[in-house]
């Protein structure tokens, strides 16, 4: 029997305004429990919410990007359950009129192909706070500084075909909301996570299988994972003969399955209505000139941008646009060295190997723009070799520091004095007398023998160019 | 000289004339309060702030706000920082807010001192305030009767003389009941009119505050101060806020008054009705017109409203959990034992009645039956009034269909007999409109108010009605009898 699979996946993008989305305490991560807190966020009795139109501007640009249809009016309804980090027992989102309709996000397929997913919407809501349940022995206790966080739900239509199709799915959107400056794209702070919405049918079948729902997936690893599993999983259900349960899953990364979540935490009516403390939210024609006005460079434009104005390479220039945090590295350490090609090459390469190997993006590093661009230079002006080059590099990348300090400190000056190099080779060929022989005998490749003796000597700071030279004039 | 049953503007006489100082005035205010403790009217009292409040005002000489040193009264759904908030419910028995209402901080920025907070039916919930955890409020002109409600400590201590005035808020009725019951006057603005920061919802898109004073002029003085477009409210109306006192003395003549077809005032109590008929005839004399309007689905305000009122609690005191403040309950087994045990002992019948009611309109399968079908209607009660208003400026009606009532005579069998208390006022809340009710007399020794709806942001004109009203009348200046609550 051969099965296809049918995946949806629901997005939240953790939109990256400085406020929340009712209230003016700030988003900022990573500060103590509930300090990024005021009565809005724990929903005292009596506040009231009040909108961020700047998660809206944001959320616009998104859907501007991507083809959607924007309501500019669009109004916000009440999703109501019980759970002690939603202080106000109900969610604030949008249910019947989202910001954002349709739209389409394109993907490249393992075998190379382009494949459209089509979006069904984007709306806005409101984060929950958070539950600790192992800091206090006997307690849970509530951290309410994510509660409010401004969130953009994106939807996309069942169209996903495989796990790494869904990743793929996932990279292009956060390239997307990562260049639209939507969201900051940090995965693992909880700005790019999914649902994953999986079935299983029978090739050929018009109709859906059952689906399960995985919530909550917060890696490009872990979404490949997670769906997988429960793709191997519905099939074996589906392959004994049994049924596959509509049900919520979580992923549990450590034993690499997905287990059902307790039912109660799920089955909830969640009694939908108009959120009558908040009028619809307009956005005037102005409003989106102004967006329109001062939308950021996609991808595809900067790439294009790169090749007139830095002379890069077609390749060079799409492999440095296809990330934002990339591109905006290069375009930093581009004021400061002009030998743009070096630079792009350094990115790509040697840089992208360190980062690949240690799965951070370069803005997460300890380089800098100007650390980069100061090595560029000292290659350039000959201070150091490429070779002496790639050992600096993997100092600054450990510890941050400036190619200068660890040129200084470590006595890595290049030697191009053409008197110290001649007394090297010198004592090279003194040295060396029967290769000397066997080279003037016509064995070519024994030059390689003496440029490695006369690096071995100066611990390869010896200039490459005027070792070449003066061996040649040496030996001839 | 007594303070006793003075107005806003004769306690402000007697300050600038110096027959009393501020702070001998909310002496005076909390003697008569704990006078008349047995009307059990206030839940919480503010005595000490008052008084260095007052003593603070006489230090600084006279101020030029007419509030200034003048003693109020705030419904407990009001936050008032630092100051107790219960909403009348065992819920909140021992929440402080650290914030206060907008239109506390309007009073108390001009000056009027909060000398408590007044009992309530629960959550505002009720007509007639026995919905309260601090138990009932008698009437004034009746020991054993209801004062009305919700806002029904705050009519009692108005009519029974102890403060000028106090805010009330009005969900279906809750202001003008209440006053017409007690016989003073109330007024519930245009929604959006007030802020609603800081006052505890209970219906969101219903909920409007507003004064409850002895005269229509003072509740214009105290409409102005409320009043005003807050940044923290969105459904607060940006509006210009005209000084309603400058209309207060316009003609009546020309002005066209509509009575409703459809609310059958043949059908009440004989008495009520000759009252409405010699209220018609004052105004008719001070050269008002009479028309009859038809308002063709206003039969349907009563079920509109118990669908949409009910469902918006339902998830209004969905924050009342028992994990952040309020009442938790002790000893939990799980969560789900905290929020259902929490809740049960926090609430009381008539809020657990109304979040069942509402919790069911919402749910999947009966939301287009209820709720939405309710908010379809609602928008053609509206347009009912839109159409009304066409042709009138103003609409007369009774408040309420009959007088206060005795304690659990109404309503304990059916609740739906004390719902129809709103038969009148209800309309008014669902369509937005401003309303006012003022006192037109006694049947059987007991006050009757008449309701005046205006068209929306139209408060000038029902206070400008109300005034000239009082001025060719005396009703509002009846006062009852306080022997038995000494």
């Amino acid at each position: 029997m051969t099965w296809e699979t049918v995946i949806g996946l629901e997005a939240h993008v953790q939109l990256s305004t400085k406020t929340k989305l009712f209230s003016r305490a700030s988003t900022t991560f990573g500060q103590s429990p509930n300090t990024n807190v005021n009565l809005i966020d724990c929903g005292l009795p009596g506040v009231l919410p009040s909108v961020n139109k700047e998660a809206f501007y944001k959320a616009i640009r998104f859907g501007m990007a991507v083809g959607s249809q924007i309501n500019q009016t669009s109004i916000f309804d009440r999703k109501n359950y019980f759970y002690p980090d939603l202080p106000k027992g109900y969610q604030i989102t949008q249910m019947d009129l989202p910001i954002v309709l349709g739209g389409t996000i394109d993907i490249e397929t393992d075998e190379g192909n382009k494949k459209t997913i089509n979006i069904t919407r984007a709306h806005l809501e409101e984060d929950a706070g958070k539950s600790i349940h192992d800091e206090f022995a006997g307690y849970s206790a509530i951290d309410l500084n994510r509660a409010g966080t401004p969130l953009l739900e994106i939807v996309s239509e069942p169209e996903i075909s495989n796990a790494k199709e869904a990743v793929a799915y996932m990279k292009a959107l956060h390239r997307l909301v990562t260049f639209l400056d939507v969201s900051d794209g940090n995965m693992s702070q909880g700005s790019l996570r999914c649902d994953a919405n999986v079935s299983i049918r029978k090739v050929g079948d018009s109709k859906l299988g059952t689906r399960t729902e995985i919530k909550n997936i917060n890696s490009f690893r872990f979404i490949e994972k997670a769906i997988n599993f429960e793709i191997k999983r519905q099939i074996k259900q589906l392959e004994k003969g049994e049924t596959v349960t509509q049900e919520t899953r979580l992923y549990d990364s450590i034993k690499d399955e997905t287990r059902p979540m307790r039912s109660k935490e799920f089955a909830n009516d969640y009694r939908y209505f108009p959120e009558p403390d908040l009028l619809p939210v307009v956005i005037s024609d102005k409003e989106m000139q102004d967006i329109r006005d001062n939308f950021p460079e996609l991808p595809r434009d900067k790439e294009l941008r790169f090749e007139s104005e830095f002379g890069l390479t077609g390749y060079d220039s799409k492999i440095l646009a296809s990330s934002k945090s990339m591109a905006d590295f290069f375009e930093s350490s581009a004021k400061e060295s002009k030998n743009y090609p070096l630079l792009a090459n350094w990115l790509i390469g040697e840089i992208s190997a360190f980062l690949n190997k240690d799965l951070i993006e370069i803005d997460e590093s300890k380089l800098t723009p100007t650390n980069l661009a100061m090595l560029i230079n000292r290659i350039d002006d000959q201070t150091i070799s490429g070779k002496i080059a790639k050992s600096i590099f993997e100092e600054m990348y450990l510890n941050g520091k400036t190619p200068d300090e660890i040129i200084d400190s470590q006595g890595l000056q290049q030697i191009s004095d053409d008197d110290e190099i001649e007394k090297i080779i010198n004592a090279v060929i003194e040295n060396n007398p029967t290769q000397v022989e066997g080279y003037k005998n016509g064995k070519d490749k024994l030059f390689g023998f003496f440029v490695g003796q006369v690096m071995k000597e100066t611990q390869g700071k010896a200039n490459p160019q005027v070792v070449n030279e003066l061996l040649k004039k040496k030996l001839s | 000289m007594s303070i006793q049953f003075k107005s806003i503007l004769e306690l402000r006489e007697m300050l600038d004339t110096k027959v009393i100082s501020s702070e001998e005035l909310i002496q005076e205010t909390f003697q008569l309060a704990s006078r008349f403790k047995s009307l059990n009217c206030f839940v919480t009292m503010n005595e000490e702030a008052s008084i260095q409040k007052a003593a603070q005002i006489d230090q600084s000489g006279n101020s030029k706000s007419t509030l200034s040193g003048i003693p109020l009264g705030q419904k407990d759904l009001f936050c008032t920082e630092g100051l107790r908030t219960t909403c009348s419910s065992k819920m909140l028995f021992n929440f402080i807010p650290p914030y206060s209402a907008t239109a506390v901080t309007n009073l108390e920025s001009a000056g009027s001192i909060t000398i408590g907070k007044t009992n309530m039916d629960e959550f505002a919930m009720g007509s007639s305030n026995e919905t309260s955890y601090f138990g009932n409020v008698h009437n004034p002109w009746k020991k054993g009767f209801v004062p009305g409600g919700s806002s029904g400590g705050s009519a009692a201590a108005v009519a029974a003389g102890i403060i000028p005035a106090a805010t009330g808020t009005d969900t279906g009725g809750s202001i003008r009941q209440p006053a017409a019951h007690c016989g003073i006057t109330g007024i519930k603005p245009t929604y959006g009119r007030v802020s609603r920061w800081g006052m505890i919802a209970f219906a969101s898109s219903l909920d409007q505050a507003g004064p409850l004073a002895r005269t229509a002029e003072d509740c214009a003085i105290l409409l102005n101060i409320m009043s005003g477009h807050d940044p923290k409210d969105t459904t607060s109306l940006d509006v210009e806020n005209n000084d309603l006192t400058q209309s207060l003395n316009n003609s009546l003549k020309g002005l066209k008054f509509g009575i409703v077809k459809e609310f059958n005032l043949g059908d009440l109590d004989s008495e009520v009705q000759k009252r409405f008929e010699s209220s018609k005839a004052l105004y008719e004399s001070l050269g008002a017109e009479f028309m009859e309007i038809s308002l063709p689905n206003i039969s349907a305000s009563v079920p509109t409203y118990y669908s949409i009122a009910p469902a918006e609690c339902s998830s209004n005191l969905s924050r009342f959990d028992g994990i952040k403040f309020g009442h938790r309950t002790e000893h939990p087994k799980d969560l789900t034992d905290l929020y259902i045990k929490s809740r049960s002992e926090g609430f009381g019948d008539e809020v657990k009645r109304r979040i069942l009611i509402g919790t069911y309109a919402l749910s999947a399968g009966y939301y287009d039956a209820y709720y939405k079908k309710a908010q379809q209607v609602r928008r053609l009660i509206k347009n009912d009034f839109e159409n009304a208003f066409n042709s009138v400026d103003l609409i007369m009606t009774p408040t309420s269909p009959s007088t206060a009532f005795g304690f659990g005579t109404k309503g304990s069998q059916n609740p739906v007999e004390l719902y129809l208390e709103d038969l009148f006022t209800i309309s008014a809340n669902l369509a937005g409109l401003p309303a006012i009710s003022i006192p037109h007399g006694t049947v059987n020794s007991l006050p009757v108010g008449l309701q005046l709806i205006g068209n929306f942001l139209r408060e000038d004109q029902i206070l400008n009605a109300a005034h000239l009203f009082q001025k060719n009348s005396e009703f509002h200046l009846m006062k009852p009898n306080m022997e038995d609550f000494e």
